[in-house]
């Protein structure tokens, strides 16, 4: 091991690794979006295109089709590298691995996250949002993101030893969101009534701060007991 | 070096093998030998520790692995069945992220080695297109490219070629030359000489 390597190029390797081998096989990026997209399209449809009702519901909306897509691509985060023996690789490391699984989180919300809060705005405009609840909404999923990453992702080293893991990954993960949508939506909900809502965004911040900090931890762990 | 200390592996109510103990010093190469499901592969997941025995230790200069696992690791150089070759990207791409994230210099030569392992014009297609044996030579690439003391290598003669088998044994020939050892399974006997040969022979129980 040479000791001008540092951690930061064995960050970039493997966060470039994902995001290259997200946009080469491009459906990783386009699907979870599409998906995303028709979920919130369907609920006009079904629930019928009143203005004021759309409004009422659109952030609850948002956040579900947001947690629903997040899911999406969490199966793939360790699956690929799990089957072709690279985890092993990984492990076989001298360096730490909860920084390469930070590093493999983050990527993850590169490719999923990222691009659902760059495109809330223009399907918030399907649903009839105003700007100050699309705002709110827009800083919500910015926080939120991340952290259903990191939750996501400890679901997904658990089961990734498993043949098909995919459903018991939902039953595992899903319940750990729900934390997560209520301080979102509450948030929402707040700047709807035009008061303050800088404290529910501060506990989501905190969650993301500990998310950051633990989640590795415990997705290192998950992943030697997947591997053994 | 490396010792392994009444090693113990239990699969299925099976006992795979039981109190096995033996040592591998600098500059020697073992080979475990055993008919298929005679608990090859356990035995060396054991030792590179990605599992865990159900007794006994492995005792790498001094010290149990599962205690200093790190260090064991900065000297290991793994290559199982699967070998972590993506299929997505190329055989450059590959060798350059495993020498990035064991924390080796990119070196100046890979596309030296990867011309010398017979991979000339193919370094930059997807290694999914390649053959079952050219995919294997660019794991094996790692090998000409790391200097980990302990090479603990699962069956890499599969899908390799004569000319191939017998370029890996001159690399295990100038690995044991510079001090390391290597361990690994194979069904096949080594063709070249070597004087530091050990062999460790697991029977089938049931």
């Amino acid at each position: 091991m040479n000791a001008s390597h540092s951690y930061w190029q064995l960050f970039y390797a493997v966060y470039s690794k994902d995001l290259t081998l997200a946009f080469r096989q491009r459906a990783e990026i386009v699907n979870p979006l599409l998906f995303f997209l028709i979920v919130i399209t369907l609920f006009p449809l079904a629930i019928g295109p009143e203005p004021a009702l759309l409004a009422r519901m659109a952030p609850g909306i948002i956040w579900v089709a947001a947690l629903l897509s997040t899911m999406l691509g969490l199966d793939k985060v360790f699956r690929d590298d799990f089957n072709d023996g690279s985890l092993e690789q990984l492990i076989a490391s001298a360096y730490p691995l909860p920084l390469t699984v930070l590093a493999k989180v983050l990527a993850h919300w590169t490719i999923t996250g990222l691009p659902m809060v760059l495109m809330a705005p223009v399907f918030a405009l399907l649903m009839n949002l105003d700007t100050q609840l699309l705002t709110a909404t827009l800083l919500t999923l910015l926080i939120g993101t991340p952290l259903l990453s990191f939750i996501g992702a400890i679901g997904a080293a658990l089961t990734v030893g498993l043949q098909k893991g995919g459903i018991l990954m939902s039953l595992l993960v899903l319940p750990l969101y729900i934390p997560v949508l209520i301080f979102a939506t509450s948030a929402i909900d707040t700047s709807s009534m035009s008061l303050a809502y800088g404290g529910q965004l501060a506990i989501l911040g905190a969650m993301l701060a500990v998310a950051a900090v633990m989640a590795p931890l415990a997705i290192s762990s998950a992943l030697k007991v997947s591997v053994s | 070096m490396l010792e392994i200390k009444s090693v113990t592996c239990v699969k299925q109510e099976r006992c795979l093998f039981e109190s096995l103990s033996f040592a591998l010093d600098a500059g020697q190469i073992m080979q475990v030998e055993g008919p298929n499901g005679a608990g090859k592969t356990s035995l060396l997941r054991i030792i590179a520790g990605f599992a865990n025995a159900d007794e006994g230790e492995v005792i790498f200069q001094g010290h149990s692995i599962t205690q200093c696992y790190d260090d064991f690791a900065a000297e290991l150089l793994f290559i199982g069945h699967k070998t972590g070759v993506n299929g997505q990207l190329t055989a450059y791409e590959n060798v350059c992220y495993w020498l990035d994230v064991h924390g080796y210099e990119r070196a100046t030569n890979i596309y030296d080695i990867l011309a010398k392992l017979g991979l000339v014009g193919l370094e930059d297609v997807p290694v999914r297109t390649l053959s079952a044996g050219q995919q294997r030579r660019v794991a094996l690439a790692r090998l000409w490219l790391n200097n980990a003391k302990v090479w603990i290598l699962d069956e890499p003669f599969t899908a390799l070629d004569k000319r191939g088998v017998v370029m890996l044994q001159q690399q295990f020939a100038q690995q044991l030359s510079r001090g390391g050892a290597i361990l690994l399974t194979t069904h096949q006997d080594l063709t070249a000489h070597f004087s530091a040969l050990k062999k460790v022979v697991l029977e089938y129980r049931h």
